[in-house]
């Protein structure tokens, strides 16, 4: 296979150290090499969303970049939203609201919603519906995901 | 003051899982790693029907990194795999190999496993496995006439009956026979997590490990035992986090087999995790029948019969399952009405496309649509309403227990308790059906295209026939509950933790629920069946009542008190009156401690093992309500409004309940509108993306009104729970049909599932013209 690359990649303010094929997917190297496994693979091809992690502060899938292009560049994960034990107030709304319930699309669905709303602190309650489409879940329903955003974006605003 | 021990079971409490959950340390089947482990890759079929002539392996054995690669010679000693309940000698030639012999059968069929360093290098070199494949004419039309299978046996594996009474006679009393054929399309669970097994065996213990398991681990330790010659004692089976069940995961697969049988041989842990294309053409499928039914009615609409003969597209092997899905479609067929007399013939037909078992309310979905259909009709034909149709046929509460001659779930169908008419009035009335029904015709006569649906059903829950648990308070004070029961997801520890802290007075969230392993508890019936909470739930009550009633002795002998004054608040042992000493449970394990001079004669230890057994299923019961709006340039569908009433005896945890309800009508709907596994004419699966199948998003889900009643506990526990896991998905396909067929005109246009929004359209654009 093609020659591999030393890249660095800072995860929630950790450099990490890798040295990957180019063909080697981000988030398998968050995974696999990082070891930061909250992030989850449901598709591959970019449609679930499970993989979402903020790149620079954008919601990215994680599965249709590959690591190289990642390279420098800040990224946070589920991992890094709690400070210590206190949670992120999306993370808490979760909670509060019964928004998960096997949980694999979770971290996809917080690192989405929270890079949306970090940029965007105003959105309608249409407008989340339609940033939540963007990723699936099998469990819930969506119903009580999109409350508990409402209800977390109104305690990021204060 | 009085000390009062706080209520857990009925309120809503946050779940005790969600933690690790929204903080990335969750364990999935992906998250687990062990040491020097290998990764397997599966080479499979890319035609439905072949015959396998040769496998060339060569290049991929070149390839650096690659340790083994299989094919069936490799494993011509495992048999194929066996039924969950039992050997079954009709259906056994019909199961499906570890991996491909001489023939293919569908499209996705493991042929040669690959088990290589890394995973992009197992990937790579599958791709240079070169199959000689001489392909056949595939079979993907289960209601034609039955093909050859293999030598002496046809496509048509078996045909399963259930009924009573005298159909014919029926028939020619009828002042109204009706007819319908309807179809259901293929669908599945389609959990977000992928499946994955990682085989594991440790020669210093000799114990090989399954860790991925979810659903039923202990009976599939006892399969797994069996077809690898082991020991269960030296068989363990895993569950960790489980990202959604849904029926098809959990279930013993080729590649489970392998992975166990690979970490033997090769003495390196092995893991193998599936894409989201191979679990779309690998994991199992379920739902797809055709029915042709006749009903026969009097003249004022009473069912006199049903008479039915569908076609069931198994796929192309039958697998751990059996008949069951076809077997449970005709158990519970007639739902909550009167049937006088009944017949009904499944013919299990194999055909050329992946193999279909279990998704969540396997036979209810299917039949709840048919049914309902078939009263839509009714009603239609005799000039009635639908809801009037239904009252005239809902099993009174008088009648109850009501005994049907026929089999679900290898149990005997009684339907144990219900108020059918009382729940679909309030139904109607949350729903606001006859103020709707004014507005419907008003807005029709604007030119909107509207419509109303109905749906009752009966679903089924708590397969028995026992279940237990074992309740241990620490010297820490913290109560474990250990089950044999598995979480998927639907909150299970957080229920059982509710039950036990009430039955025990402690926080439920001191309580620590264990599931999933084979090596804490022997016995264990897992997360199927919309068993768990009735099942587990009661066994960690009659366990918890134990430790209890032992805790209360231990403090009276203390307290030189009698047990009857005592109570337990927050973990702590006081008089029911609030005064005098007070100890804890941790301080009461202490005092039950082998060693413990306290003890006296009682048992070591502050712990119990509770068993629950029960004689029958319990039949929780709802009514499905939609309003719908169709789209004439495009066909497609909006549901306005939205009703659930379901009746669940009593709810442990009234939020989780609702999660279920809400969370299943998503997938119900999937199957009504969106999803199908479609196959071109050589059997070749056209949706494997999650582009192609196309699961409900935030945008297609509308809001849901949920009624959770509590009318009619089951008598079959003492809880009187009956399970909350299907009754959200169970009558959807029916419900929207209705509405939509509804807003046609509901001349009976809807005879299929999913309702794809070319249909629609191509109806209302021949009406134009």
């Amino acid at each position: 296979m093609s020659e591999r690359r030393d890249i660095t990649l800072n995860i929630n303010g950790t450099d990490y150290t890798a040295t990957v094929e180019p063909r080697r997917t981000l988030v398998d190297v968050i995974r696999d090499d990082c070891g930061q496994t909250g992030t989850h693979i449901g598709c591959e091809h970019g449609v679930c969303g499970a993989c979402t992690v903020l790149i620079d502060d954008e919601p990215m899938r994680s599965c249709l970049m590959f690591a190289v292009q990642a390279d420098g560049r800040r990224i946070r994960t589920v991992e890094g939203l709690a400070e210590g034990e206190k949670l992120h107030p999306m993370q808490e709304a979760f909670m509060q609201h019964h928004a998960l319930q096997c949980g694999f699309c979770t971290p996809g669905f917080l690192m989405l919603a929270i890079g949306v709303l970090e940029k965007k602190p105003n959105l309608s309650d249409e407008e989340i519906v339609d940033v939540l489409s963007s990723n699936l879940c099998r469990c819930t329903g969506y119903e009580n995901i999109i409350k508990a955003v409402r209800a977390a974006a109104a305690v990021m605003r204060a | 003051m009085t000390a009062k021990p706080r209520e857990w079971i009925g309120v809503s409490v946050t779940r005790v899982e969600d933690r690790p959950l929204v903080t990335g340390q969750g364990r999935f089947a992906g998250d687990v790693a062990f040491p020097h482990q290998l990764y397997m890759r599966i080479v499979r079929s890319p035609y439905a029907h072949g015959e396998l002539k040769g496998v060339d392996t060569t290049a991929a054995r070149a390839v650096k990194g690659v340790i083994a690669i299989w094919t069936a010679a490799d494993i011509a000693d495992l048999p194929p795999i066996d039924f969950r309940e039992g050997p079954n000698e009709k259906l056994a030639p019909f199961r499906q190999p570890v991996l491909a012999k001489s023939v293919v059968r569908y499209a996705g069929e493991p042929v040669a496993a690959v088990f290589a360093t890394d995973p992009y290098i197992a990937e790579d070199a599958a791709d240079l496995v070169e199959l000689d494949i001489e392909e056949i004419a595939a079979v993907v039309d289960a209601t034609l006439p039955a093909a050859d299978f293999a030598h002496g046996l046809t496509t048509e594996a078996t045909i399963c009956k259930q009924g009573y009474g005298d159909v014919a006679q029926a028939f020619k009393q009828a002042a109204h026979i009706i007819e319908m054929d309807l179809s259901v399309g293929r669908h599945s669970g389609v959990p977000l997590e992928t499946r994955g097994a990682i085989g594991r065996y440790d020669a210093a213990r000799d114990v090989l490990e399954l860790h991925g398991a979810a659903k039923v681990p202990h009976k599939n330790r006892e399969s797994l035992a069996r077809m690898l010659n082991r020991s269960t004692g030296g068989v363990h089976l895993y569950e960790g986090h489980v990202g959604g069940g849904f029926g098809v995961r959990g279930e013993i697969y080729p590649e489970d087999i392998l992975v166990l049988v690979a970490a033997m041989r090769l003495r390196r842990p092995v893991k193998w995790l599936e894409d989201r294309r191979e679990h779309m053409i690998a994991a199992n499928h379920s739902r797809q029948q055709h029915h042709h039914i006749r009903a026969a009615v009097d003249k004022d609409g009473c069912l006199l019969g049903i008479d039915d003969d569908f076609f069931h597209d198994q796929g192309a092997y039958i697998r751990t399952h059996g008949t069951r899905v076809a077997d449970t479609a005709c158990g519970i067929l007639p739902g909550p009405y009167r049937l006088p007399h009944f017949r009904v013939a499944a013919h299990f037909r194999l055909t050329n496309k992946t193999p279909a078992a279990t998704y969540r309310s396997p036979g209810r979905y299917e039949t709840n649509f048919v049914r309902e259909r078939l009263l839509d009709k009714v009603a239609k034909q005799l000039g009635l309403s639908r809801v009037e149709v239904r009252r005239r046929n809902l099993i009174a509460p008088a009648e109850m227990p009501y005994e049907r001659p026929l089999v679900a779930l290898g149990d005997e169908v009684v339907l144990d308790s219900g108020r059918y008419e009382e729940l679909l009035d309030k139904a109607l009335a949350g729903f606001q059906w006859d103020q709707l029904e004014a507005n419907v015709k008003k807005r029709r006569a604007a030119g909107e295209i509207v419509g109303l649906g109905l749906a009752m059903y009966v679903e089924k829950s708590g397969l028995g026939p026992v279940d237990g648990a074992r309740v241990n308070v620490h010297t820490s004070g913290e109560v474990e509950v250990i089950t044999g029961g598995a979480s998927v997801g639907q909150g299970f520890e957080t229920v059982i933790a509710q039950v036990a802290a009430q039955t025990l007075g402690v926080d439920y969230r001191s309580v620590r629920v264990v599931h999933g392993r084979t090596d804490r508890i022997e016995y264990g019936i897992g997360a199927h069946a919309t068993r768990a909470t009735v099942m587990t739930a009661n066994a960690t009550m009659v366990a918890a009542e134990k430790v209890r009633a032992k805790a209360l002795d231990m403090a009276a002998q203390l307290f030189q008190a009698d047990a009857g004054d005592l109570t337990i608040v927050d973990g702590v042992v006081l008089r029911t009156d609030g005064s005098g000493a007070t100890i804890d449970l941790g301080q009461l394990a202490h005092h039950l401690r082998p060693v413990s001079s306290t003890r006296g004669d009682r048992e070591p230890g502050l712990a119990s093992d509770g068993w629950f057994t029960t004689d029958h299923m319990t039949y929780p019961y709802g009514a499905q309500l939609a309003l719908v709006k169709l789209d004439p340039g495009t066909g497609g569908v909006t549901i306005e409004k939205m009703l659930i009433a379901f009746d669940i005896g009593r709810a442990i945890n009234p939020m989780l309940v609702r999660g279920q309800l809400v969370g299943g009508f998503a997938q119900g709907l999937g199957g009504a509108l969106f999803e199908e596994f479609q196959y071109d004419e050589r059997g070749q699966p056209l949706s494997v993306t999650l582009a192609d199948y196309l699961v409900p998003t935030a945008h297609e889900m509308p809001s849901v009104d949920v009624m959770i009643l509590e009318d009619a506990p089951s008598t079959c526990n003492p809880l009187g729970i009956k399970g909350a896991g299907e009754g959200g998905v169970a009558a959807v396909g029916a419900v929207i049909a209705s509405a939509v067929d509804d807003a046609l005109g509901g001349e009976g246009l809807i005879t299929q599932i999913p309702i794809r929004p070319q249909m629609i359209k191509a109806i209302l654009d021949k009406r134009k013209a």
